[in-house]
């Protein structure tokens, strides 16, 4: 139904993808493996016309279909879910689903009553319910995620890209995204699935094919191969096990961050809990759990009805990051573009941002050679990979950019770093270094609060959890008691979470 | 953790430095200054009387006044802001200073002190309103124009205040050597500029912010305070603009400078600073200032109509920023 042949691209003098074949049937679900700067997302920008292949051709039905932009490969039944929503926060479901396809009547007034019906109708289709007539930004990540695959689908698309559809889900909205995608194949939609999770790739889909540094690997059945090997073909070596060997922490460890009360909204749940030195401290939950604005009310950037925090036994309250940053607590934020980069300067001036305390001549002037020999230093030591340190972040792949970030505070003498989704787009081979760098952190004597919505992740590497539901935390496991099951039931309470 | 040596570039093998024309090719500054060029060569032909010296320094005279009040602009319009109050600060500041001078009798250099005080004051009026009353720079610093504006009318009940000692004009149109004053405290503001923004941790913040400001927050930069401080330094160069103002008309005029943010804001972005922030340089601005002074002079000399002249210094704006779009 779908096929690319041959598409090579070029962009100034690099080439990114080097003649790569890629093959699409009406009615299966077909995963594009890789690891981050294989391609896949640029091989996705050439299928729906967002940028031009330098080489090569897409045909659709045997016909040579080399889109000029987006809205062609709409009219062709392109629908594209990307990684980045494409939706506006102030418009409602309805609005988004038919934004640039309002339906109009004859004298150019929207027929609002038609749309809102038909978006209805995808919905029930999907077998979500979410409200249609709220601005798109008071909804859920998941149910903005299943907006996205609606207005796709409002497109009557027969070959539906999904990119890293899963990233901000839970387990159980993923299995209710499935069934809905297996809905779609049973008529006949062609659906390409990317992500990083390889159990998800087992459960969904049914045939692969792997990139790797631009290059086409293979394409196979599901069935014919298991997982140690796919990731032999998306890195091109074996991967141990990606999580590092868990230390013993002695119970008499000291504490050196003593939460007493955290409120994040009048009349919500207080929680409290504790963190040890050189310990990984798990927070699990479900999005919109409170893990995240926890963190945040913690170092003073989010307005907690109440905060009350000791550090080493002293009392301590935080009025921004700055101050945090002064008592030696960093975060490394969940979202690396939005929140965490300055993707207008290069890794130099991103890893020294907060460190020029140390840099400077006279209290006032920067020590341009100490900057570049430090941000040396701290690159070699968590291994960012990139040609130079002037070198642009906006070029380095998601997992040498969360290295960057991570870079930015180990010239610091820091106590604790918060790690908030740290591994969230990033590919199998940059995961495990990063794991590694996390314990080489807590070996160092750092103390680590990790917020993963990856339950291995939340599993393999924290020493405790906190488990988080509606806005507090509701238990802390340890040691054998970290299990999925444990956690799950922590997190929902039997009571299965239904999207919206 | 194993090291592949070669695999990680913390960089030993540094590319050496490039050929000075060959970064400056690259550099965001090839753009403005082969506008400056092309716009230079087009006036010579025009006019015999363009590369004279004399003619260069009356440019360069003549454009000191915007081009110091671009140099707050471009700290503000770096950090995603905008300042559309400085026209009016300067037109304040001039107007209160010869006030009190006239009025009060205080001496020149106390009244003049004190209309910078004046300027800056209300630049840290915009800065709080902006960074903690979080209101959008653009209507907080119009409104601030709106008041500075009535307040040096109602002040001077709308007249000029002359009568100021003598001296005062040396801010405006004395010389030290040949190189008029003016010229001379531009060239002086927008050095240390240059310095406070590539040297030090101020400046980089400054581009932080810009660049990203959740970013810089959330990993530990004071961004409220670096947000104030940029208001407040538009100020001080609109108060500074104000001395030499003040100094060439020989009295403070409460209508003066009326449309000069718009001008300042024009170089700035002649000079190739991106509009929402984050990206550009100072010695662009100053580049963008000779521009469009280069521009007002050759038209004059050309004797098009003054009209006209807006038009087309418009068009040469829209031009100029649609070559620039796809530069970098």
């Amino acid at each position: 139904m779908l096929e690319l042949k041959g598409i090579r691209k070029s962009f100034g003098q690099i080439e990114v993808l080097h003649g790569v074949d890629f093959t699409v049937n009406a009615g299966e679900v077909h995963a594009l493996l890789g690891e981050n700067g294989a391609g896949k997302s640029t091989l996705m920008k050439i299928l729906c016309g967002l940028i031009k292949p330098s080489e090569g051709e897409v045909r659709i039905d045997g016909k040579v279909r080399n889109f000029n932009d987006y809205n062609e490969a709409i009219e062709a039944g392109v629908g594209v879910v990307f990684q980045e929503f494409s939706l506006v926060p102030y418009l409602n479901a309805v609005e988004n689903m038919f934004l640039a396809r309002e339906l109009s009547n004859g004298l150019g007034f929207m027929k609002r009553s038609v749309m809102r019906k038909r978006a209805a109708e995808i919905m029930r289709q999907l077998g979500v319910s979410i409200r249609l007539d709220v601005p798109i930004r008071v909804l859920s990540v998941a149910e903005q995620q299943f907006v996205e695959i609606a207005k796709a689908l409002a497109l009557d698309a027969r070959i539906l890209v999904l990119d890293e559809p899963t990233a901000t889900l839970t387990p159980a909205e993923v299995e209710h995204l499935f069934h809905v995608m297996r809905g779609l194949r049973a008529q006949g939609v062609a659906i390409i699935f990317i992500s990083h999770h390889l159990e998800e790739i087992f459960e969904i889909c049914d045939r692969i094919t792997i990139l790797r540094d631009g290059e086409y690997v293979a394409s196979c059945a599901v069935s014919e191969v298991d997982q140690a090997r796919l990731v032999e073909m998306m890195v091109g070596r074996r991967i141990e096990s990606s999580f590092p060997a868990k230390p013993l922490i002695s119970a008499e460890a000291a504490t050196v961050l003593d939460v007493e009360e955290v409120q994040l909204a009048k009349g919500g749940p207080v929680s409290s809990f504790t963190l040890r030195a050189g310990e990984i401290l798990g927070f699990a939950g479900l999005v919109g759990s409170g893990r995240t604005e926890t963190a945040l009310a913690m170092l003073g950037a989010y307005p907690a009805t109440r905060c009350k925090l000791r550090m080493n036994g002293i009392e301590i309250r935080f009025a921004d990051p700055a101050e945090a940053l002064a008592a030696g607590i960093g975060l490394l934020p969940e979202s690396r573009k939005e929140q965490g980069l300055i993707t207008s300067f290069p890794i130099l001036q991103n890893v020294s941002l907060n460190n020029y305390g140390k840099y400077l001549l006279g209290h006032f002037f920067i020590n341009r050679a100490r900057e570049l020999e430090d941000t040396r230093k701290a690159m070699q030591q968590v291994r960012v990979k990139a040609p130079s340190p002037h070198a642009r972040v906006d070029t380095l792949s998601g997992g040498n950019q969360q290295k960057v970030v991570i870079a930015r505070w180990i010239n610091h003498s820091m106590k604790v770093l918060i790690f908030d989704e740290p591994t969230r787009g990033i590919d199998v081979g940059a995961k495990a270094e990063i794991y590694q760098l996390m314990r080489d952190f807590t070996a160092q004597g750092y103390s680590i609060i990790m917020i993963s919505s990856e339950l291995p992740e939340v599993i393999g590497m924290s020493d405790r959890v906190c488990v988080f539901r509606s806005g507090g935390i509701v238990a802390t496991v340890e040691g054998d008691a970290i299990t999925s099951e444990q956690i799950m039931t922590h997190a929902t309470t039997g009571r299965t979470q239904h999207v919206a | 953790m194993s090291h592949d040596a070669d695999a990680i570039t913390g960089g030993k093998a540094e590319p050496t430095a490039a050929p000075f024309w060959k970064s400056l090719i690259h550099s965001p500054l090839a753009l403005p200054l082969a506008g400056l060029i092309v716009v230079s060569i087009l006036m010579g032909f025009a006019s015999d009387n363009f590369f004279s010296v004399s003619n260069i320094l009356n440019v360069l005279r003549q454009v000191s006044i915007v081009a110091i009040l671009a140099v707050g602009m471009t700290f503000v319009i770096l950090t995603g802001g905008i300042d559309l109050s400085v026209g009016a600060l300067m037109a304040l500041a001039g107007t209160m200073a010869a006030g009190f001078m006239v009025n009060l009798g205080l001496p020149g250099w106390a009244a003049l002190l004190a209309g910078v005080g004046i300027a800056i004051g209300l630049g840290l009026f915009n800065g709080l309103l902006v960074a903690f009353g979080r209101m959008p720079a653009i209507i907080v610093t119009l409104a601030t124009m709106g008041i500075a504006r009535g307040a040096g009318l109602i002040y001077s009940g709308g007249y000029p205040i002359s009568g100021l000692p003598s001296w005062i004009s040396w801010f405006g149109v004395g010389r030290i050597g040949i190189i008029p004053v003016p010229v001379i405290a531009m060239v002086i503001i927008y050095a240390l500029a240059w310095i406070l923004l590539e040297r030090t941790a101020f400046g980089r913040h400054v581009y932080a912010i810009g660049g990203n400001e959740t970013a810089a927050k959330l990993s530990g930069i004071k961004t409220g305070r670096i947000k104030i401080a940029v208001y407040v330094i538009s100020g001080l160069t609109a108060g500074l603009a104000a001395i030499i103002l003040t100094g060439r008309l020989m009295s403070g005029q409460p209508n003066a400078g009326v449309g000069f943010e718009l001008d300042a804001i024009a170089a700035v972005v002649l000079g190739g600073t991106a509009i929402a922030g984050g990206r550009g340089l100072i010695l662009g601005t100053l580049i963008g200032a000779i521009l469009l002074g280069i521009l007002n002079n050759g038209l004059n000399l050309m004797g098009i109509n003054p009209y006209l002249q807006d038009i087309i210094r418009g068009f040469i704006i829209l031009l100029a920023i649609y070559i620039a779009r796809e530069w970098r």
